[in-house]
């Protein structure tokens, strides 16, 4: 299976009263709580973690958008994902990703996609978020009525000039380009492997079946609340005659690896109750723009209130009531699986587990989270690469990952020089 | 209060909902936010002594899903203009509310010859940054009907189901009645009406409800200002942003006394 190292950026130094003082850590987070000289050291910081998971042997190093946000310090993962094409060399490369509807004209992602793709020599997973209702509608203008027109239409501008040999014209529904002709072109044919990020509905389900896309199920809120949504999908993979390909899905999940489950407990419990407590304060009102959730996904989401069903918690909820009812106490955080912590052999065990359980042969890690010091990162990298990843690589091994990248041969790519760290006297 | 009679007519494609009842000179009213999902006391008032003639607006109740397939603003008029003429509005009075009295003033502004005389409660379209319309998208649910209404109970009412209501059904027709009303004026309420404001030739009165927590008081002088026609300004005591719904026969006798 593929194991894969997901950051999201969180700005690392929100007050300790910021819950009482703040309404929201999204959308009108104040500017006055952003230390620029800080969050140069972060971003720093931050980028080193990704190289460094690169380096303990990870396969993928995932990064993700979100704009105004206190816990997502990327409004463009591209600007990293270009840094990490440089700075790894056989690791693949996760923009989870960019959402289409943002980008005018959206030709913008095929031509950044395929920069990434080129300068990595073809290691680039393209993820296409819609985005949620905070990045989008909110921060972003974009009319939450038309976010999903909008975005479907931009897929298919992507693709055509992804693969589209000739310069088109594009004749769209709210983009319209008389020339469409991307330089560059990726290195990998058709094109990257895309990936879908979505919520628990039917439609997104459907898609992706048929478009053959990654199906990937992003949740704070870890394995025990994710059962529902991942059931979901493969329920309708199987009514569609779709093989279970475990390679057909992915799953985040947040991880502490320690020396026991106390140790791991008391390591990771700072962290973790800093992201759930600070990170995830996001005013209610920020949570429902009307015509963001399908009416489909409306509809099963009251039905299964209705019936009371296993996932109304998840599904039967408005973004903004998910906030709300978050668990931020180390206690009922680990309870309610939204982070898996113990020995080495106590993750390996639960981790095999939710990959059985879910049929997720990407899991994406979120090994740093909240205020996580870099050291702490380190350490837990280290301890998942060197305990908790031999006792998984083997699973779903009798299936083929189509959806992974296909670089260039090694032998092809450019000799990148390698990086020459200042000595300390200098 | 009696039952209107409903009439259905197609808008591109999309079954829509014409209420008409009364007798006397005809007068069109278009609904506010949230649209109507049941018939209201001031609809009542002013079928006293008028024809009163209701249509639906695209994506708002009664309007099945008639929004989704309008993408510009033109696109809107356009819709809009077509379903008066069904209604055979054509040349009568025309009233609107908030958002139904955005679209009232388009059309008079557009098709002069198509409005006698008109009557806007509280309407969108205009944008100031120094004294900017809250924003009725983002806010809780339970802040809503006190936004919406000088009394937040009669909001609560009208936006109840009813008994033998579809209980899934109807919460989605209320969230898609916001999203219509999203789409043509996300994300600031701002159209751009103060260009075409200086067309509008028909008298118009401008009413406002003393509590209006959504639309600022300050945009009757600018509506009032803008227009071309005469126009007089009214502020109804003890009413909310929807007028109309916190106290109906003041607010229709208003209309009912401008369009004389």
């Amino acid at each position: 299976m593929k194991l894969m190292w997901f950051h999201l950026m969180p700005y690392t130094e929100l007050p300790d009263d910021f819950r009482d003082a703040n309404p929201s850590v999204w959308v009108d987070i104040h500017s006055s709580l952003f230390d620029p000289k800080r969050a140069h050291h972060m971003y720093n910081d931050f980028m080193d973690e990704l190289e460094y998971a690169a380096t303990c042997g990870f396969d993928a190093v995932c990064v993700n958008e979100h704009h105004s946000n206190g816990y997502g310090l990327m409004p463009s993962p591209n600007l990293i994902a270009s840094s990490l094409a440089r700075r790894t060399t056989d690791t693949a490369i996760c923009v989870m990703g960019n959402s289409l509807a943002l980008y005018n004209p959206p030709t913008r992602v095929a031509e950044e996609f395929a920069m990434i793709d080129v300068i990595s020599g073809g290691r680039l997973i393209a993820g296409f978020p819609v985005g949620t209702p905070m990045d989008t509608c909110y921060a972003y203008g974009t009319n939450p009525s038309q976010l999903r027109q909008r975005y479907h239409e931009a897929h298919d501008l992507v693709l055509r000039a992804w693969t589209e040999q000739d310069t088109f014209a594009f004749n769209g529904r709210f983009n319209q380009q008389r020339y469409v002709n991307i330089w560059p072109r990726p290195v990998q044919r058709p094109h990257p492997p895309i990936w879908i990020p979505g919520g628990g509905s039917v439609e997104t389900w459907r898609w992706c079946a048929e478009m053959d896309y990654v199906y990937c199920y992003l949740s704070y809120y870890g394995y025990k609340a994710g059962r529902a949504t991942m059931d979901g999908f493969w329920e309708e993979m199987k009514r569609l005659g779709k093989p279970p390909n475990p390679y057909h899905a992915g799953f985040l999940q947040f991880v502490g690896v320690g020396e026991s489950r106390q140790h791991a407990f008391d390591l990771y419990g700072e962290a973790a109750e800093y992201f759930y407590g600070r990170c995830l304060h996001v005013d209610a009102r920020w949570a429902t723009p009307p015509g963001y959730t399908s009416e489909g996904s409306q509809r099963a989401g009251i039905e299964s209130q209705i019936k009371q069903a296993a996932d109304a918690n998840v599904r039967g909820k408005s973004t903004g009531e998910r906030f709300a009812s978050v668990a931020r106490e180390m206690d009922a955080i680990v309870d309610k699986g939204y982070v898996i912590i113990g020995s080495a052999d106590e993750v390996a065990e639960q981790l095999r587990e939710v990959a059985v359980n879910l049929n997720v042969g990407h899991l994406m890690l979120l090994l740093q989270f909240g205020n996580m010091k870099k050291d702490l990162c380190r350490y837990n990298t280290q301890m998942f690469a060197q305990n908790v990843m031999p006792k998984m690589k083997d699973l779903f091994s009798e299936w083929e990952d189509r959806w992974w990248p296909q670089p260039m041969a090694a032998a092809q790519r450019a000799a990148v020089p390698a990086y020459m760290p200042k000595l300390a006297a200098e | 209060m009696s039952e209107p009679e409903t009439l259905t007519v197609d808008v591109n494609g999309f079954s829509t909902r014409i209420w008409r009842k009364g007798s006397g000179p005809k007068l069109g009213f278009l609904a506010g936010f949230g649209g109507l999902p049941r018939w209201m006391p001031f609809l009542d008032e002013l079928a006293r002594s008028r024809t009163v003639i209701v249509p639906s607006l695209p994506g708002f109740p009664g309007g099945d899903r008639g929004h989704t397939v309008l993408d510009t603003h033109l696109d809107w008029l356009l819709a809009v203009h077509g379903l008066l003429e069904k209604a055979e509005l054509n040349g009568a009075d025309l009233a609107g509310s908030s958002v139904g009295a955005s679209l009232v003033a388009e059309m008079a502004a557009l098709w002069p010859q198509s409005v006698r005389r008109l009557a806007l409660i509280a309407p969108f379209g205009l944008f100031d940054e120094a004294d900017p319309p809250t924003d009725p998208w983002a806010q809780r649910g339970d802040a809503v009907p006190g936004l919406m209404c000088a009394d937040p109970a009669i909001w609560t009412a009208m936006k109840t189901a009813p008994e033998g209501a579809n209980s899934i059904e109807w919460p989605i027709e209320q969230v898609r009645a916001n999203e219509a009303a999203a789409r043509i004026f996300w994300p600031l309420g701002n159209t751009k009406i103060e260009k075409r404001l200086g067309l509008i030739t028909a008298p118009t009165l401008l009413l406002w409800g003393a509590q209006d927590r959504i639309m600022p008081r300050s945009y009757a002088e600018r509506f009032a200002k803008g227009i071309a026609g005469k126009t007089e300004i009214r502020v109804i005591e003890g009413a909310g942003h929807l007028a109309e719904l916190d106290k109906p026969a003041d607010v229709a006798q208003a209309i009912l006394a401008f369009m004389q």
